[in-house]
């Protein structure tokens, strides 16, 4: 087996490792995950407070 | 425990400093562009188009690109991973090491010093410099995802994450080269080794410099922006592995009908085709997050600039693996519609994508939750769309011009066209460009103007860091 082999064989296991990601993330395990990451951004307002005129945080949704 | 704010200080650095970058980056375009047009303009040896050109790619890219992939970055993961910077003292030296690696290129490029590779012509101190700041970059960011208080890393923080990574590799890798005194260095590499090494640099540092960092960029403040979360983020994820597979093997389409093993051309040109597959994804998932939202779009001028942003980096990303078929690219290479791709890219996607979310950083950066001026920021966007159109569409046409020109034969096979015909037909198309680029550059004076407005006799602010995601579900 020469280096051409093993660079083959890298190419074809990059390409079943890219259908393994394909196919998990179409799959209904990742999806609880993914609706919270896609959440992230938004557990939190970037407006300072003062301009909302929210002075408590927790749990307070109202802006 | 930590501070209880968020390091605000690094991005607003950052983030002013991508505006200046950006001004002084698209004056000296401008300046090469009207070098084009009136060649007495290269008044001296310093100031000549073959010196003032690199400065302007590495301005645009690495002062104007790499502080605002600096400050979104930095801002980003912070706020997603709901903790402080890691290592504050470190961020802070990326910054001041960054300025110095633009002001040591903004000498020495004019004075002539150059390895001669494109995108990296900066000569072996400043790389190592260069390797130094990137390397605490590395740290401040993965010590950041490290140290985080939520469970998941969003999909913003994986592009970032693989720009940064990539950068390195591709830098450390190119940059291979020996010193023969402190100003001049030869490549660690000889003949079409040394081309294929600096085009696999240069088309990765297209898809992970002026790409990835930048899809980091969208999927953070496009979502933001328009209040809703990403269209799908299984697709993001795809969008992102698929990406990664791809990206690295289509630097060969630069080396078409060279030296270049056929085999190396035509892989080249076979994984720049697939690579339309996940560019449109990525798309199509920035631009549907607005679905539902639509309406956002006629009054926020903020989601104009990020949602034409993708629309332009569809574009060039259609219009990419087209230009890297063979047959095409016989006829597009060496042409200026490669220079037209390039700035549908470089003005339509990154350009438009960082002032959209320079605009949503820096009045946050103050405590203030809109820029001075929304009606500016409205002007910015209708003078830097026409600005881009100008300068793509002329390049276009100049370019299409150019190839058939170059290969044009008569009946007896000698060449129907000189050279230098070709460049006196292109000069209409130069001059449409300058202007092009000056109603570009104009915007970003706009930008100024509504920063410095916006700005003026506010103190800094930092927000506080919040509970950790799961606190509040």
């Amino acid at each position: 087996m020469d280096i051409n082999d093993a660079r083959t064989v890298v190419t074809v296991l990059g390409f079943v490792c890219f259908i393994g990601i394909s196919l998990w993330a179409y799959s209904g395990r990742a999806r609880k995950g993914f609706d919270e990451a896609a959440l992230l951004p938004f557990g939190e307002d970037d407006l300072p407070l003062s301009d909302s005129g929210r002075q408590t945080k927790e749990g307070n949704k109202n802006g | 425990m930590q501070s209880q704010t968020y390091n605000y200080k690094v991005v607003r650095q950052f983030a002013i400093m991508t505006v200046v970058w950006g001004i002084v980056g698209m004056l000296v375009g401008v300046i090469v562009a009207a070098q084009l047009v009136w060649p007495e303009l290269n008044v001296a040896e310093w100031l000549h188009f073959g010196r003032l050109r690199p400065l302007h790619t590495n301005a645009v890219i690495f002062a104007f690109g790499g502080c605002a992939l600096f400050a979104t970055s930095y801002y980003c993961v912070q706020r997603t991973c709901h903790t402080r910077l890691f290592a504050p003292g470190l961020a802070a030296f990326t910054f001041w090491g960054w300025q110095l690696v633009i002001l040591l290129a903004a000498i020495s490029l004019p004075l002539g010093f150059t390895s001669g590779k494109e995108y990296a012509e900066l000569e072996w101190p400043i790389d190592i410099l260069i390797t130094v700041v990137w390397v605490s970059y590395a740290v401040v960011f993965f010590g950041t995802i490290a140290t985080r208080k939520t469970t998941h890393i969003y999909v913003a923080n994986w592009f970032y994450g693989a720009f940064i990574l990539t950068v390195a590799l591709l830098h450390l890798v190119n940059s291979a080269e020996v010193p023969v005194s402190l100003t001049k260095s030869y490549s660690a590499y000889a003949g079409v080794q040394d081309a294929m090494i600096q085009w696999w640099y240069g088309h990765n540092a297209v898809g992970f410099f002026l790409t990835a960092g930048f899809l980091g960029m969208m999927y953070y403040f496009v979502p933001k922006q328009a209040g809703r979360p990403v269209y799908s983020y299984r697709l993001s994820v795809v969008h992102f592995w698929a990406l990664i597979f791809t990206y690295m093997w289509a630097g060969p389409h630069h080396l078409h009908f060279t030296a270049l093993p056929d085999w190396t051309q035509s892989v080249g040109m076979v994984f720049s085709l697939i690579l339309l597959a996940p560019s449109w994804g990525g798309m199509i998932n920035g631009i549907m997050t607005l679905s539902g939202a639509w309406h956002k779009l006629r009054t926020d001028p903020i989601l104009k600039f990020l949602i034409t942003s993708l629309s332009f980096y569809g574009m060039s990303t259609f219009e990419g693996p087209m230009m890297s078929i063979k047959t095409v690219n016989a006829l597009s290479h060496y042409t200026d519609w490669t220079v037209g791709h390039v700035h549908s890219g470089a003005l339509g996607w990154v350009a438009m994508v960082s002032i959209g979310a320079m605009y949503y950083l820096l009045p946050r950066m103050y405590g203030k939750t809109e820029m001075y001026s929304t009606k500016l920021i409205t002007a910015h966007f209708w003078v830097a769309t026409i600005g881009i159109v100008l300068y793509i569409a002329s390049m276009w046409i100049s370019g299409v011009m150019q190839g058939l020109m170059w290969r044009a034969t008569n009946p007896d096979g000698t060449l129907t066209y000189s050279f230098v015909e070709a460049v006196k037909a292109s000069y209409p198309f130069w001059a449409i460009r300058v202007l092009g680029g000056v109603l570009f550059l104009t915007g970003m004076l706009i930008m100024f103007y509504n920063m410095v407005k916006t700005i003026a006799g506010q103190k800094a602010y930092e927000a506080p860091v919040l509970a950790p995601a799961g606190a509040h579900a």
